[in-house]
C-alpha cells in the first residue's frame, strides 16, 4: 500500500469516541414540538410557504427562496404551525423560525418515501432534487449541497472525496451510518460521481475506524472508488487537510476546493443525498452524537430537525451533573450554547455536556513563546503572533504579515497552548473587526 | 441513579472553541525545567561544598521574593511559585563560581527578574534570558569575584584555582593537558564533572541527561543544543592552535558552560526563536559566537555572550524565517 504523505502540523486530542462508538443509532421519538428555522444554511433564508394554523404533513416544504444559493426547509413532522416568529437558534444567534405542533400521527406527505431507480435519472434531474430537498454541508459548514454537487464539467472537477474522516472527538455519527447504513451510503458516492460527472472517487477514513474501512470496501468493490484509511490526526477532517493528503493538491489561498478539481463531501450529507434521491425523502433528520460527562447516557440519536436541544438530552436520560457548557458540535470546533431551548438544525452532528471539570480550562496567562502553536497549526501560521495582535485590535498586521486569512480555525493551537490562551477567539476578533469597518457590512 | 439536574435552572456559559485542551501548563514546564536541572546542581554542591549549597538557595530565594515584590507592587496576579523565577534563580547560580558572595548572587538575581524580566514585561515579553543578564551584570559589576574559582585537585593531583578554559587562554594546551594528567584523564574529568567551573556547569553526563530529559518530554528540541555544541566542535577542531584542523573539539565541547547553555539556555523558548528552522540559525550563530570568544576573544569562555547576542537578533530571525503558508508560495 502506498504511504500517504500527511498534512504539517495537528494535534491528537484524545478522542473520547468509546462512549459511543459501538452504540446503534437509535430512533427518537418525535417530540411535542419542533422550531424548525428558515435559516440554517449559507445562504439567503428560505420565505415561508405556511401560514400559522396550516396543517403540515412530513417531508412538506415550509420554506423556499427562489435564489441560487439558499436551501429549502421541509416539516419534520405531521401536525400544526403554530406561530412562526423570531427564535434563538444553534445556527446563527436566532433565526425566523417555523413552529409545529406535532399531531403524533407523524404522517408523510402525499407520495412519500417513494422508490427511484437513480441510474435511469440524468445528471439534472439529481440536481433538481438534491435542490428540492434541502440538503446541506452536515459535517458543519452547512453549505448548500445542490450547489456543490452540480460543479460538475463547468468547474473541470476530476475527483470526488468522500470525507469519513470524523476526526473531531466524541462523534461518531458518520462512522455510525457509514457501518450501519453502508449500501445507501455507497449509493450517494455513486450518485455524486455521476452528478459530478467524475471518474476518481475516494472515500477517506481514519485509521481509528477500521470497521468503517472495511465496510465502505466491502460495498465499493468493483467500483472506481478507492477507500484510504488516513492517519489519526486532528484536523484531518478539514477539507484542506483531507484534500492534500487524497488527492496530494492543495488549495490556494482564497480558493475553494472545486478550484482545483476536487469535490468533498461529509458522510452525513452523501447519506441524505442517497435518500433524498432513492426515496424522495428530504433532509428532515439527521443522526446527532450526544455525550459529555454530564449527560446520563451517551448515544447516537436519529433526531428529526427542529428537535430542542433540551427534549433530545431529556432522551438520553437527562444530565446527571451540573454542565458549564452545552456544544452544538465537537469540543474542537463547536460552539458553546446559551440556552438548552436552541432547536437542532441540519449542521448539528453533536451535543455535548460537559462539566467545568471535564473542559480542562486554565487562566489565560502571557504567551511564553514555546512555538507549540506554530508546530500544531496545520495551515503554517504564527498563532502566537496572531493571537498577540488580536489583544492589540491589529488586524492589518495579522492579514499583511502573518496571513490570518488563511485561519481554518481549527482550533488546534489553542489545544496545545500551555499558557491556555484562546488563540481562536483573538483570531475571530480580529476577523469580526475587520468586518465591521469593511464597507460590505452595514 | 444520580440526580437529575434541572436543564432549566443551569447557567451555561458561552465562550469559543476548542473546549478542551491539553493538559500542559505553563508551571508544569518550568518545574520539569527545574527538576532537569537538579542533577547537576546536587553534584555542584556535592562537589563544592556548602559554599555552592549557600548560592543556589539565596539566588532561588532571591528571585522567587523578587518577583513576588514586583507583582505585588504592580498589582497583577502572582505567578512568582509558577516555577519560573525559581528557575532564573537557579540557572543563576548554576552559572556563577561556588566561592561568589551571597550578598552578590542575591543583587544579581534581583536584577535578573526586576530589569531583565519585569521591566521589559514580565515572562514571555523578556528578549534576554533573566538568568543570563543577571550573570552579565555581576561579570561587569565583580569582575574578580566572578571569576575567583574553588581550589581543586585534579587526577594527578595538581592544585589548581583556574577552570580548564581558564588554564588554555593563558598557559596553552600542553599545561592543561598536564595538568590533568593526559588527554584521557581530561575528558574524564570534563564528562564527570571533576574540575573547576561555576556550580551547575561541570558535570557534562548529568546535564546532558537533564537536557534528554527534556528533549523526551517535548518541552525543548534537540535540534538547539546539538546543533550549537556541534558547531562550537567543528570551530574549534577547524581553528586549532597549531593551524587548521588541530584542535580538541571533545574539550571544547565538555568545557565551560556549553553543554548546560545549550540545553538550558539557548533553548530558553521565551528568547529564543519561536520556529525550529529559526532555532537552527540561532543555535549556529550562538556557536560561531562562542567560539569566535573562545579562541580569539579576551575572556576564555563566551557562552553567556554568544546568546545574549543572538537574543538580539530573535525577532528578525522570526520575522524571516517563517513556516510557508498551506497554499500559497511562501
Ligand atoms: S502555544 Fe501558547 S505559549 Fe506557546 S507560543 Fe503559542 S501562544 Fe505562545
Ligand atoms: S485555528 Fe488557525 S491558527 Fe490555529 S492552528 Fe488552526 S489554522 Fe492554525
Amino acid at each position: 500500500m502506498k504511504v500517504l504523505k500527511t498534512f504539517r502540523g495537528g494535534v491528537h486530542p484524545q478522542d473520547s469516541k468509546s462512549y459511543t462508538r459501538d452504540k446503534a443509532i437509535v430512533e427518537m421519538p418525535v417530540p411535542k414540538k419542533v422550531v424548525i428555522p428558515v435559516s440554517q444554511h449559507i445562504g439567503a433564508p428560505g420565505i415561508p410557504v405556511v401560514k400559522v394554523g396550516d396543517d403540515v404533513k412530513k417531508g412538506q416544504l415550509i420554506a423556499y427562496n427562489d435564489t441560487f444559493i439558499t436551501s429549502s426547509v421541509h416539516a419534520s413532522t405531521s401536525g400544526k404551525v403554530v406561530d412562526i416568529g423570531v427564535y434563538p437558534s444553534s445556527y446563527k444567534n436566532e433565526s425566523l423560525a417555523i413552529v409545529i405542533e406535532s399531531d403524533g400521527l407523524d404522517e408523510w406527505a402525499p407520495g412519500l418515501p417513494l422508490h427511484r431507480d437513480w441510474e435511469s435519472l440524468d445528471i439534472k434531474e439529481i440536481h433538481q432534487i438534491v435542490r428540492d430537498s434541502g440538503i446541506v454541508g452536515l459535517g458543519g459548514a452547512n453549505f448548500p449541497s445542490h450547489i456543490k454537487i452540480s460543479y460538475g464539467p463547468e468547474k473541470k472537477i476530476d475527483t470526488f472525496i468522500l470525507n469519513g474522516a470524523e476526526c473531531e472527538p466524541y462523534l461518531n455519527g458518520d462512522y455510525r451510518i457509514m457501518v450501519e447504513h453502508t449500501e445507501r451510503l455507497a449509493a450517494g458516492v455513486k450518485i455524486a460521481m455521476k452528478s459530478l460527472n467524475v471518474k476518481r472517487g475516494i472515500v477517506g477514513i481514519e485509521d481509528n475506524k477500521p470497521e468503517a474501512v472495511k465496510a465502505m470496501t466491502e460495498a465499493l468493490k468493483g467500483t472506481d472508488v478507492q477507500v484510504v484509511a488516513v492517519p489519526t490526526k486532528y484536523p484531518q477532517g478539514a477539507e484542506r487537510m483531507l484534500i492534500k493528503v487524497l488527492a496530494e493538491r492543495e488549495i490556494p489561498a482564497g480558493k475553494r476546493h472545486s478550484d482545483i478539481g476536487v469535490v468533498g463531501m461529509n458522510v452525513c450529507t452523501i447519506h441524505s443525498v442517497a435518500n433524498a434521491v432513492i426515496s424522495g425523502i428530504p433532509l428532515i433528520e439527521r443522526v446527532v452524537t450526544v455525550a459529555g460527562d454530564a449527560v446520563a447516557e451517551p448515544m447516537n440519536v436519529m433526531v428529526r430537525i427542529g428537535t430542542s436541544f433540551k427534549d433530545v438530552i431529556e432522551f438520553c436520560g437527562g444530565l446527571t451533573k451540573t454542565p458549564d457548557k452545552i456544544i452544538n458540535g465537537g469540543p474542537m470546533m463547536g460552539y458553546a450554547q446559551g440556552s438548552m431551548e436552541v432547536p437542532v438544525v441540519k449542521g448539528v452532528a453533536g451535543i455535548l455536556a460537559m462539566t467545568k471539570e471535564a473542559l480542562c480550562d486554565g487562566e489565560e496567562e502571557a504567551c511564553i513563546r514555546c512555538g507549540r502553536c506554530v508546530e500544531a497549526c496545520p495551515i503554517g501560521l504564527i498563532p502566537s503572533m496572531l493571537s498577540i495582535l488580536g489583544e492589540r485590535g491589529r488586524y492589518e498586521e495579522a492579514k499583511e504579515k502573518f496571513g490570518i486569512l488563511n485561519c481554518i480555525e481549527c482550533g488546534s493551537c489553542s489545544y496545545v497552548c500551555p499558557a491556555k490562551r484562546n488563540i481562536v477567539q483573538y483570531i475571530r476578533y480580529l476577523k469580526n473587526l475587520n468586518w465591521e469597518h469593511s464597507p460590505h457590512h452595514k | 441513579m444520580s440526580t437529575q439536574i434541572n436543564a432549566a435552572e443551569t447557567l451555561l456559559s458561552v465562550s469559543t472553541a476548542p473546549y478542551i485542551k491539553s493538559e500542559d501548563t505553563v508551571s508544569k514546564i518550568m518545574w520539569k525545567v527545574n527538576l532537569a536541572l537538579a542533577p547537576a546542581a546536587i553534584f555542584g554542591v556535592i562537589y563544592f561544598g556548602v559554599p555552592a549549597l549557600i548560592n543556589i538557595v539565596v539566588s532561588i530565594i532571591a528571585a522567587v521574593a523578587a518577583e513576588y515584590a514586583v507583582q505585588k507592587i504592580r498589582k497583577v496576579r502572582i505567578t512568582a511559585f509558577d516555577g519560573s523565577a525559581f528557575l532564573t534563580g537557579l540557572l543563576l547560580a548554576m552559572c556563577i563560581s561556588p566561592e561568589m558572595p551571597p550578598y552578590m548572587t542575591a543583587i544579581g538575581s534581583v536584577i535578573a527578574i526586576v530589569i531583565a524580566k519585569h521591566s521589559m514585561g514580565g515572562l514571555g515579553q523578556n528578549i534576554f534570558n533573566p538568568a543570563h543578564i543577571g550573570r552579565a551584570a555581576l561579570m561587569v559589576s565583580w569582575p574578580i569575584a566572578m571569576t575567583t574559582w574553588s581550589t581543586i585537585k585534579t587526577p594527578v593531583d595538581a592544585v589548581t584555582s583556574a577552570t580548564p578554559l581558564g588554564i588554555l587562554k593563558l598557559q596553552g594546551y600542553s599545561e592543561l593537558l598536564e595538568t590533568f594528567g593526559g588527554r584521557s584523564e581530561l575528558y574524564k574529568a570534563l564528562f564527570l564533572g571533576m574540575r573547576n567551573g561555576s556550580i551547575g556547569e561541570t558535570c557534562t553526563v548529568l546535564l546532558v541527561l537533564g537536557g534528554l530529559f527534556l528533549v523526551w518530554k517535548k518541552i525543548i528540541n534537540w535540534q538547539i543544543p546539538v546543533v550549537m555544541i556541534a558547531t562550537v566542535g567543528i570551530l574549534t577542531w577547524v581553528f586549532g592552535p597549531e593551524g587548521f584542523f588541530t584542535g580538541d573539539p571533545v574539550f571544547h565541547m565538555m568545557a565551560g558552560g556549553l553543554i548546560i547553555g545549550a540545553f538550558f539556555m539557548a533553548t530558553d523558548m521565551v528568547t529564543a526563536p519561536i520556529t525550529k528552522k529559526g532555532q537552527i540559525v540561532f543555535a549556529i550563530g550562538a556557536g560561531m559566537i562562542t567560539s569566535l570568544i573562545r579562541l580569539k576573544g579576551g575572556y576564555p569562555e563566551g557562552v553567556c555572550y554568544s546568546i545574549l547576542l543572538m537574543n538580539c537578533v530573535t525577532p528578525l530571525i522570526d520575522l524571516v524565517i517563517k513556516p510557508r503558508i498551506y497554499g500559497t508560495g511562501r
